[in-house]
This record gives C-alpha cells, structure tokens and sequence, in this order.
C-alpha cells in the first residue's frame, strides 16, 4: 500500500513538472535600486544565514539522536534531566545574537524614517482601486489605472508579460533625487509598495504617512498595493518611470499640457458619437469595476446602473451623484477625479448604454459650468 | 491543601446550559436582524429567555447550595471562577479606557500635526484644531454639543453616591460576618437605594447631554468614548443593583449564614469593581 | 437533576441527550474535539478553494468577491473553530485527569462554553448565503474596510464573534480554576505535567485578551450603526486605533494557539524517549515569559502603518525577545532526546515534525520582526508562509500528535499504526509542498490576499496547490484512523506507551466515565 502511494505521489508530480519551467525562478527578495533596498536586502540575508546557520546545529544534535539514539539501535536512556551552565548558556549566546541583529536593523530603519530635505514632494492618495498622484510644487495631478484587459484576466486573451503589474499612467520621477511620498487614502486602507525601492507604507483615510526614496537607475520599476483593499486590491498596481532630471522636467510640461489641452475641448460642442465613443473608455477604466462592464452591478454592494432609476430619469441627480459621490459608500466624488469632458461623456454613457436609451446628451459645457461653481 | 475533593459536587446532566445557549443565541440573532432590519421579535424572545434561565440556573445552585451539597473546595472554585470573571471585565473597559487614551495622546494631536504628522494637519485637516474635550471634529459633525456635563455637578453627586454605596456595602457585610442578619438587610437595602439613586442621576445626565447640550453619539469621537464608557458602566450598575436585590431577597428568605454567603460576597466584589471602574471615568473621562 | 450525592456513580445516559445535557468532562471534550475536526474540514475546504483559484494566473473558479470571503472564513474558521475548540476539547479530557481531579471545576458551565461554540459558528457560516456575501475584509478585519465599506452580514459577524469569544472566556475561566483549586493534594505547582502548565498560562492570556476582542467589535458596531467615530478621522478617531485594539488581542491569540502545543510535545517528546523531561523549572519560566511578553509585542503587525520610529524600535526589540524564551524550549526538546532511547511511533514523528518546522516558522518569524525587512515581507506570501509553518506543522499538527496519543487512553483501543504513520508522511509530505514555496513566492513580491497574480510567481503556485491537495485529502486518512480506532481493535493497556509517564495513565483504557472521585497519589516521587 506505501509503495502504491508513492508512486502515485510520483505519477502526480511527473505529470505536472513539465508545466514548470524551470528558467527564471524568482525566489529571493530583489536587492532593489537605492541605498536602503540595498541595506534592506543585506540585513535580509544576514538574518536569513544566522537563522539556517542555528537550524543547523539544533537539527544536526537531533538527526544525531534520532540515529545513535534509537532504541532499535539498543540506546538505554539516560536519566539526566537538568544542566544549568548549558542552559544558561543557551539563553544568553541568544541574546547576543539578537543584539548582533539589531544593531544594523536599527540603522537602516533611522535611515528610513528621515524624510527630511527632500526635492520633490508627491501626495500618492489610494483610491478604491488606483492610485492617485499630486506633484504638490508643480500644480500636476493624475489618477494611474490598472492597464490589462479585462479579457486577459478572464482569461480569453492571451496575457502580456507585464500581466497585471501594468497602468495607464505610470508615476514619473527623476533619478538621483530625494522623493518624499505623503500617502493618504480617501476610503479604506491601501498600503503602497514598490519593492525596488524596499518603500511600503500604508495610506489611511484621514491621515498622512511619509516614506521617501532615491533611485539611482533609470527604470521601470513595478509594486502592487500591499493592504486588502476590498473586490479588486489585487488590481491596482503600481507603476514608477525612473527618468533623468532633464526628461523629468519636460515630462511634467508636457504633461501639463495635455490636461489643459484636454480641459480647453470642453468648449467645444462635442457629437452623441463622441460623447458616446469617449464615455465608454471612461466608464470601463473608471466604473466597470463596481458597476461591471454591463451596468448590471453586484447586488447589494455596487446597484446597477442599467434601467436605474437614476440612470434614466432624474438627470440632475445623475450628475449629482458622479461629481459629489455619496459620502459613506465606495461611490466616490468624481468631480475631483475626471475632467468635464469625460465627466459629461461618461455621464451620457450612463443614460444611452445597455438599453438606457434615454437619449440626452450631456453637454461638456454644461458640466465645466458646475464645476467652475465649486 | 486539605484532601478535600472526596466531598467535591459533580452535578448530573443539567437542561440549563443548553437553554442558555439558545438564549444567547436569539439574543445575538435577534440583535443582528433589529440592526438590519428593524424588527425586534427575536431579540425579545431573547431576553424573555434569558431572564427565564437566569432565574432558574441561579435558583437550582441556590438550591444546592442551601441543600449543603457544596463543599468548602467547591466554594473556593466559585471563588476563582468569579475573580476570573471579574478580571474579564476589567479587559473589557481597559479596552475603551485604551481607546480613549490613544485618541487624547495620539491621534488627535496627530491630526493638528504635531510629531511626524505635519503634513496630516497641512494637507488635510488644515483649519482643525487640536483640544479635548473635542467639540470640532476635523470633518464637520453632526452634533457639535455645546456645552459639556459639569463634572463637578451631576457626576460629583454620582460619585459620592457610588462610593457612599461601596461603605454601606462593607458595612452590611461585617454586620453578616458577626451574624447580624438585620443590620446586614438594612445595610444592603441603603445600598440598593444608593445605586437606583445613581442610575436615576445617569439617566437625568443623558437626558441633558442629548437635548440641552447636543452631546450626542454622533459628536465625534469626544461623544464616542463618553457614551461608550459611561454607557457600558451604567449597564454594570444595573447588573450590580439586581444582584444587591436578588441577595437582598435572598437574606430575607434567610439565606446565607456568617461563614458561607459566597453569593453575597461575589455580588459585593463585583459592586467594588464597577465603583473602581466609575472612579476611573471620573477623572478621565469628566474631570481631566 | 435528582442527584444528591456526588458519589453516586452515574454512568452515560444513552442517546442524543447524553451530548446535549452533559456535565462530563469527557464528553464535552469529546464534542470539542468533534466540532474542532468538522470545522478543520470546512476551514479546509475554504482553503483549497483559495489553492484551486490560485493554481494558475488568471481568473478561472471564483470571482474575486467571493475569493476575498474565502480567504477571511478561512482564516476565521480555522483560528477560531478548528484550533482552539481543539486544544479546549484537549483540555477538557486531559487536564482533570492528569491533576487528579473528578472534573471540570465549573461542569455545567463547560457544557454552556461548548454548546455556545455550533450556534455562533452557524451564524458565522450563514453569512455566507446573506444578501451582499459572508465577511470579506480577511480575517484581521480592518477599519473602515470592515465597518464603512463593510457588507450588511458583518452585523452577525460580529454578533458570532461576541458569542464565541463569550465560550471562550467561561472555558478558560473553567480551565483555570480547575488547575488552581482541583489538583490532587501531593501535586504542587512545580509538578503539573507541562500540558497543564502550559494551559492554565494560556487560560490567563484567553481571559486578557478576548473582552479586548469583544470590545473592539463593540466599537465596530457603534460605529456601523451608531454613528461613533472610533476608527473614523473625521470624528476624530483613527483607522490605526483598530489595529492597536485588534493586535493586543491578536498576538497573544497566536500564542494561544501555540502554548498549549508546547504543552503537547513536552509529553510526547519524554515519553518516546524514555527519558525525563529536560529542564522542567526552565520551561516553565520560558513559557511564563513568552505569555508576558506576548502582551508587549503587538505593533509588530503594523510596522508599515507610519508607527513613530520610537513605537517601531520598541516593538521589534521586544518581538525578537521572544525568540530566546522559545528557544530555549526547542533545545530543551532536543536535549531531551539527547542519549534517549528512540522509537518513533505516530505521536513521536508528528513531534518530531513540529519542533523542526515550527522551528523554521519561528526563525522566518525572527525575520518579520527584522522591521526595516518587514517592509518587504510585509503583506506578502512570506508572512502566509510564516504563519502557516507555525499554525499547521506547529499547532495542528500538536493536536494530531496529541490524538494519536491519547487516543488509545479514550477509546480503550490501539490505532492502526501503518495508517497513521501514511497519515504522517502524506501530511508530512504535503504541507511541505504547500507552505515551503510560499517563502519564495512571497520573497519575490507576490502580496497576500489576491485572487490573480502576476506571471512570475505561477509556477510556485501551482505546487502549492498539488500539496494543498495532497495535504488535504490526507486528512480524510486521519478521520479513517479515528474511526476505526473508536470502532476496535487491538485492546490498549493501561499504560499503553512504554516510557509515559503520570497521572492519566494511572487509570485503565479506556478512562472510566469518572475517573479520581478521590484523589489520588502521585505514581512516584520524581514526579514529572
Ligand atoms: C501559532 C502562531 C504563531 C506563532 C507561534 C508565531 C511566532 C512568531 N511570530 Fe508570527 N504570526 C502568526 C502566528 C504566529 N507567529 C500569524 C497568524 C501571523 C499573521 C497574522 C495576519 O496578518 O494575518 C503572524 C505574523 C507575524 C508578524 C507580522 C508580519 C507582517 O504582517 O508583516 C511578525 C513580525 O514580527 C511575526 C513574528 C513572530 C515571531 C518573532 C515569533 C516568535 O514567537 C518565534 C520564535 C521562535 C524561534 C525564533 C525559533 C526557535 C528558536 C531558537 C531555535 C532559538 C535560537 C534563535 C535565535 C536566537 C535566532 N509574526
Ligand atoms: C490554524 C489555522 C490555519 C490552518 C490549519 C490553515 C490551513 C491551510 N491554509 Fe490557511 N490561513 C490561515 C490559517 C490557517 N490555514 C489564516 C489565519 C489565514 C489568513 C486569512 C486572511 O488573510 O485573512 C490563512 C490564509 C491562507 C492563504 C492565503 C489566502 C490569501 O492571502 O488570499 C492560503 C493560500 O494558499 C491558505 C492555504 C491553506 C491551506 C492549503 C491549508 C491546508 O492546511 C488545509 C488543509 C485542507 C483540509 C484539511 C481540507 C480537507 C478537505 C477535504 C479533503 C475535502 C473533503 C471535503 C469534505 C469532506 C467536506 N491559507
Ligand atoms: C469603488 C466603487 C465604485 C466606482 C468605481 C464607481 N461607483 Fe458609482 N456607485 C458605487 C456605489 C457603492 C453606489 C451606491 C451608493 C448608494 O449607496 O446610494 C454607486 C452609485 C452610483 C450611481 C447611482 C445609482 C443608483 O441607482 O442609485 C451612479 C449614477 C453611479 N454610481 C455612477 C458611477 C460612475 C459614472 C462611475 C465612474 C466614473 C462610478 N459610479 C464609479 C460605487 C462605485
Ligand atoms: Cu488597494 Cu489593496
Ligand atoms: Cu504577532
């Protein structure tokens, strides 16, 4: 009966090796690309070798007895049951130990908390799922969405290399300088963490956490949140362009540039088919996520917009609740969020998708109106 | 220790506990379904039930005890079990006392910046301003009060009487220990009065905190720790007064001798506890 | 009810009443037991839900709401219901027997703390059928995760952990008088059997810190329905206030769930090596201090929540403190084995097994408590690595060593020896395959609680979930084992092990309905 279950033990595991390829197993914690990941993954190692250096002299004194020590050898027991110099002995060398551990460990975590004299200051707020970011000198500021197609983790494409690590807009920062995040969240906890950078720092609705970091290599570095987050905390990466200062620089114009190229087209008179066109991108990177893909919801928690009753009669309240989210519930205010032509297109989306054939168009002018208001 | 267990008592098969744990059950149950939606049948047939199994599991041990079925060791576990179950209690409000603690010392100077949490006052809460009691709560509440309970009024007066109530109690108790069933009834009958005064008081001061002063639940987390403490207290003042009086009625009934009256005593140590407890709340909740 | 002296013998009622009305220690550890494996099963089943979703990338079993459900009943069941009922139903057989009392000092009350227990867990469970789904917000239940953003069923949720933290309070209370008033005259302090020494410390840490517990939902609840703003800035509180509350519960909860296991294997580790117990006084004195220690340790959850660097250092000084006591209780194991006289029966291998592995979850705990390294660690498949070496191979696999050691003493019969040993080396086997890649999966950066992840980390994954099978279904052998065993077989001896030693196994297999209705005499004078 042994021998049956091994081999089929056996059997199993050969069926299943060759799915594993074997090249490129990650199985150790990345040295990263600033001092501290570097001094991290020192004190890592260092701790991870004094640990399997004592599992080796405990586990090799017990392989020892379990050999020599076996009644079926004819060991007789001894009866001693008490040694007080090796017992004090082996409470203190312990000590000794730990304070060898703590010493370097209390260095690099000094070092990490010294969030003082940065060059660039970046508000990262956590967003049921995505990210926001505020270059606070600069009067810049975006929202970074997971980038993979619903269908990949459906699985009914076939995923991307970057699979799930990839966002629309990825965090910019330069190399060689001294970036200070202050998290916050605007509703649960979410915890930020780019494992290059060995920073993870959770954001708390209501309070601001500092970490800082300085890349020295020009890179793409990605991290994942790192605190349960509700439905989709396994959906919201994080992304961070490493760039020289130079190129730092003319990102954020450029940057700049676009929003106020993209808040000008609210004058503009914009078509259904646009409003149409673009309120769908909007709805699927910003809505599909509570409301689903098909407006149908997930009852009780998200209510479906499909033949809602705000959806399709009482237009004011419709904008009311996309701008002002309602305070309390994961439906966020996206007046601070989007601009008035996504705002007024989404909307439209809202009211002319899956049989909400309301017909009203939602005019960018008209949103940019209230939102001048505020 | 005398070799004692020969006499120790191990009661047969009892319906109680099951009961108990029915009751319980409705009791939570019909708790969740008021809060969701609304209807309180099952809660009361809850309460209805675990009256009834209160009554009478305490009456059958009083049964056997007055029968001499419990030995002196048997005691002694009731002994432990009850300073257990006091010390269980005291985790219970260090809980809220903590709670209270690290939002006076911590998270409220935090939210005005101080320590590394500059920003968190900069960028987020930059008109709030740090005080306690906290009437302005960094987000708008919906209850600002606008005056707080005088702790030198209301909760002075309960204070005296909780205190006074744990002297008559000491009282009553000697007057059983030397055998003096009628001093020990008039004693504990002041005590009981006592605490009914205190209860009535409270009820008094909740009333001015809701309707004259806005002191509310809602007022942020000041009314929080307020109501939550003073809350869960007057729950064990209740709880407290009914033990007085089942051993006011018991004493009458001329229960209880001057060596074995574990009861009263249990009752006693856990009315000293819920004075310690007040104490506590009145400096810092009310005067500091 | 028409008893009147103790004395009288009174012998099983027959038929269901018998469970539902006893005040018999052995029945009602007995029914402990019988929940604590039913609940393994289900917790378990949860559990290879998780590993189905996660043999590969991509979204194929469940849909991440309901994952997210899975992963906190899961974690809830299993601390909860399946280990703690476990080693309160192990309790109940054995620490009455091995101090020499008649029984649970408070018997009635022990049948309240036990029946408590299927009522709250079926409220727990129903959840999963309300509208909105079961607790999604994993098994630690962070603010405002839990309280704003919470489903509707998170009211009963936390209604069923009021009630079960009310059975567990009254079954420690229970434990702890026993211990205290009920042991045989000649049985001092210094001559408990570890097993009660380890259980009346753990009583004391249960009593300390559930009304913690019980307070915190409290505050959830105001704050859900009451408008209180405990965990919400905004009124003035702090989401973080959650945590404080919650870790000074939770980390002394993970040496509830390991103390009595250190009890366990200073039984089982003498016994099989025919040889006395090393260092006694020394593990009395270690476990003591782990229990205070534990009390001073709690923030080591939270390095990442932005604790002021004072609090941070603090707290991983005491943290990695708590490896000396607790080494010292692994080397006097292995010491104890030094010059023994070995045999390696089911017990002794899932002993054996537990002081390696667990080992090795203590030292990756070591890391954790590293906190610039946990940093990285921190919320990654590392910390589930970590905490399953310590709660599967360190407090299951206790309770099974302890099953398969007592077993013989409860149903008067021997085990089958062969399918206990498959049983071992299955498990052994398995939750290797399981939990030993998940230090790399999560060194690499895979986070915890995810229902998708990233292309590099599939190939672990997908050994973790053949071992998660393999490991599972090895249980079903273990409910073989036991039934048979109930069922016949070899007749046992009173002293059914060689080399054991003490009070429970003074008496004949199987242990007589009452045993010590007059205390005994300690068997001999070097006791323990
Ligand atoms: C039975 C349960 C159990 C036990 C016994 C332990 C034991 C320990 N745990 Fe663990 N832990 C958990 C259950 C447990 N833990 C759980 C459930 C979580 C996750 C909760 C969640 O978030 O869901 C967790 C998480 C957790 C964290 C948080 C990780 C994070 O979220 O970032 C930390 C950090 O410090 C930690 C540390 C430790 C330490 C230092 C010990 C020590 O007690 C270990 C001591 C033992 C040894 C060190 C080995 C033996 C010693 C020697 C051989 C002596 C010589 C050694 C030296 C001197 C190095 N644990
Ligand atoms: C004592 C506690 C305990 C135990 C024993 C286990 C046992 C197991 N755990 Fe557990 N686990 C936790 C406590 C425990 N876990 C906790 C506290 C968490 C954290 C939760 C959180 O994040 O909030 C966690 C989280 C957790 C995760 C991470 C989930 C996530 O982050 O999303 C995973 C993933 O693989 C996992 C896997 C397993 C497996 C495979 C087992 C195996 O050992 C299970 C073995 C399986 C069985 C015993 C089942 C037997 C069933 C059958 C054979 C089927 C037959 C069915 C019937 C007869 C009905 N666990
Ligand atoms: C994180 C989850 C989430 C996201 C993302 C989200 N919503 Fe909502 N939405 C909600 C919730 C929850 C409600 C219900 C609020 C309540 O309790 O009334 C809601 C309600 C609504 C309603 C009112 C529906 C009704 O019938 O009551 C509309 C309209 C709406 N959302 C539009 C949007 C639009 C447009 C977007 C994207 C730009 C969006 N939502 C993104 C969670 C979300
Ligand atoms: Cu955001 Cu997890
Ligand atoms: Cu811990």
């Amino acid at each position: 009966m042994l021998a049956k279950i091994v081999a089929s033990v056996f059997l199993f595991v050969i069926t299943f090796l060759p799915r594993l390829s074997l090249a490129d197993w990650a199985v150790n914690m990345t040295e990263g690309v600033t001092d501290v990941s570097r001094s991290v993954y020192s004190l890592h190692m260092q701790i991870f070798w004094i640990c399997v250096a004592i599992a080796v002299v405990v586990f090799s004194v017990m392989l020892w007895s379990i050999i020599h020590h076996r009644k079926s050898a004819g060991a007789k027991a001894a009866q001693f049951h008490e040694n007080t110099t090796i017992e004090l002995l082996w409470t203190i060398i312990p000590i000794f130990i730990l304070i060898a551990m703590a010493v370097p460990a209390t260095a690099t975590l000094i070092d990490m908390y010294d969030t003082k004299e940065s060059d660039i200051d970046i508000q990262v707020t956590g967003y049921q799922w995505k990210w926001q970011y505020q270059y606070l000198s600069e009067d810049l500021a975006f929202f970074s969405n997971l980038a993979t197609p619903k269908e990949q983790i459906s699985n009914l494409a076939v995923k991307n290399a970057n699979y799930l690590l990839e966002v629309d807009e990825p965090l910019v920062i330069p190399i060689g300088k001294k970036v200070r995040f202050l998290l916050t969240s605007n509703d649960v906890i979410h915890s930020w963490w780019v494992p290059a950078f060995a920073v993870k720092k959770d954001a708390i609705p209501g309070f601001i956490n500092e970490a800082w970091t300085q890349v020295e290599e020009v890179g793409i570095y990605r991290g994942q949140c790192a605190e349960l987050c509700g439905k989709d905390h396994g959906f919201m990466p994080i992304v961070v362009k490493a760039v020289p200062y130079e190129d730092y620089l003319v990102w954020v114009s450029d940057k700049k540039t676009i929003i106020a190229e993209q808040e000008a087209a609210a004058a503009r008179v914009w078509t259904m088919a646009e409003l149409m066109e673009q309120g769908e991108k909007v709805y699927q990177t910003n809505c599909a996520a509570c409301h689903q893909p098909n407006g149908e919801g997930i009852s009780p928690a998200f209510p479906a917009l499909k033949g809602s009753v705000i959806a399709t009669q009482d237009q004011q309240a419709h904008i009311d609740i996309v701008l002002n989210g309602k305070a309390g519930t994961a439906m966020q205010a996206y007046a601070a969020q989007l601009n008035a032509v996504d705002l007024a297109a989404v909307i439209t989306y809202e009211r002319n998708a899956w049989g909400n054939n309301t017909g009203d168009l939602i005019a960018p002018q008209y949103i940019q109106s209230l939102l001048k208001d505020k | 220790m005398k070799n004692t267990s020969e006499h120790y008592y191990v009661p047969n098969q009892s319906a109680w506990p099951i009961v108990a744990t029915v009751a319980l059950f409705f009791v939570a149950l019909g708790a969740g379904l008021l809060l969701n939606s609304g209807s309180p049948i099952v809660l009361l047939i809850g309460f209805a039930l675990l009256i009834y199994i209160f009554y009478g599991w305490f009456s059958k041990v009083v049964e056997e005890s007055e029968k001499g079925l419990y030995s002196r060791q048997m005691d002694q576990s009731f002994r432990l079990g009850m300073a257990w179950f006091i010390f269980s209690e005291v985790m219970f409000f260090a809980a809220f006392f903590g709670a209270l603690f690290y939002v006076r010392t911590l998270a409220i100077p935090w939210l005005n910046g101080s320590g590394s949490h500059a920003m968190t006052h900069t960028l987020l809460w930059p008109e709030f301003i740090a005080e306690w009691p906290l009437f302005h709560t960094p987000a708008a509440n919906s209850s600002v009060p606008s005056a707080l309970p005088d702790p030198f009024h209301l909760p002075l007066l309960n204070t005296i009487l909780l205190v006074l109530s744990s002297v008559t109690l000491t009282i009553s108790h000697h007057a059983l220990k030397i055998g003096n069933r009628h001093k020990t009834i008039n004693w504990l009958a002041i005590t009981v009065l006592l605490g009914l005064a205190f209860l009535v008081v409270q009820g008094i001061e909740y009333y001015e905190a809701y309707v004259h002063l806005g002191l509310t639940l809602q007022s942020g987390i000041y009314g929080s720790t307020f109501f939550m403490l003073t809350g869960f207290h007057g729950l064990h003042v209740t709880l407290g007064t009914i033990l007085l009086i089942v051993m006011l009625a018991r004493m009458r009934k001329g229960h209880f001798s001057a060596e074995k009256h574990f009861a009263f005593e249990a009752s006693a140590w856990y009315w000293h506890f819920v004075d310690v407890v007040w104490l506590g709340l009145f400096i810092f909740v009310y005067v500091l | 009810m028409t008893s009147i002296s103790a004395t009288e013998h009174h012998g099983p009622e027959k038929g269901l009443m018998r469970w539902i009305l006893t005040t018999n220690h052995k029945d009602i550890g007995s029914m402990y037991l019988i929940f604590s494996l039913l609940m393994f099963f289900i917790g378990g089943s949860m559990a290879l839900i998780i590993r189905m979703e996660l043999v590969e990338p991509g979204l194929q079993v469940v849909q991440p709401e309901f994952f997210n459900q899975m992963t906190t009943m899961h974690g809830l069941i299993m601390v909860f219901g399946a280990v703690m009922p476990a080693f309160v139903g192990l309790a109940n057989w054995m620490v009455p027997m091995m101090i020499g009392a008649p029984d649970m000092a408070l018997p009635r009350l022990n049948n309240f703390s036990f029946w408590i227990l299927p009522f709250a867990f079926t409220m727990m469970l129903s959840s999963l059928f309300m509208d909105g789904g079961a607790p999604n917000f994993g098994w630690t239940f962070y603010a405002p995760l839990s309280t704003t953003y919470a489903p509707p069923s998170v009211t009963f949720f936390i209604f069923a952990m009021h009630m079960a933290g009310v059975s567990s309070i009254l079954g420690a209370i229970n434990i702890i008088v026993t211990v205290m008033n009920m042991r045989a005259p000649a049985m001092t302090y210094m001559k408990m059997p570890l097993f009660v020494w380890t259980w009346l410390i753990t009583a004391f840490l249960l009593i300390a810190v559930m009304p913690v517990l019980a307070g915190t939902v409290t505050m959830m609840l105001t704050d859900i329905h009451f408008g209180t703003s405990f965990f919400d800035a905004g009124g003035g509180g702090d989401p973080v206030l959650f945590q404080h509350l919650f870790w000074f519960f939770g980390h002394p909860e993970v040496y509830i769930m390991i103390l009595p296991a250190f009890g366990i294997i200073s039984q089982i580790v003498p016994t099989f090596s025919r040889k006395p117990l090393f260092g006694y006084p020394s593990m009395v004195y270690a476990t003591s201090s782990i229990a205070l220690l534990s009390f001073t340790v709690w923030a080591h959850h939270m390095f990442t929540v932005g604790l002021p660097l004072v609090g941070e250092l603090f707290f991983m000084y005491a943290t990695m403190l708590i490896s000396v006591p607790t080494g010292v209780k692994v080397f006097n194991w292995v010491a104890t084995m030094f010059r023994g006289s070995l045999t390696f029966e089911t017990p002794m291998l899932f002993a054996i097994a537990f002081i390696v592995l667990f080992t090795i979850g203590g030292f990756s705990g070591l890391m954790l408590a590293i906190s610039p390294a946990d940093f990285q660690y921190h919320d990654t498949y590392f910390v589930v690595a970590h905490f399953h070496y310590v709660l599967v191979p360190g407090a299951v696999f206790s309770i099974m060593a302890a099953t398969y050691y007592w077993l013989p003493k409860w149903t008067g019969y021997m085990y089958d020896e062969f399918l206990g040993k498959c049983h071992f080396w299955c498990s052994f086997i398995g939750l290797n395959l399981t939990f030993f890649p998940m230090h790399f999966v999560g060194l690499a950066g895979m986070p915890r609680r995810i229902p998708d992840y990233s292309l590099q980390f599939a190939d672990f994954n997908m050994i973790s979930s053949m071992g998660g099978f393999l490991f599972g279904f090895a249980q079903i052998l273990f409910v073989i084992v036991i039934v048979k065993c109930v069922q016949g077989g070899k007749k046992a001896k009173a002293v059914c092990w060689e080399g054991a030693k003490g009070l429970e196994w003074s008496v004949p297999s199987p242990a007589p309905y009452h045993t010590f209705e007059t205390p005994p005499n300690l068997p001999d004078e070097k006791y323990p």
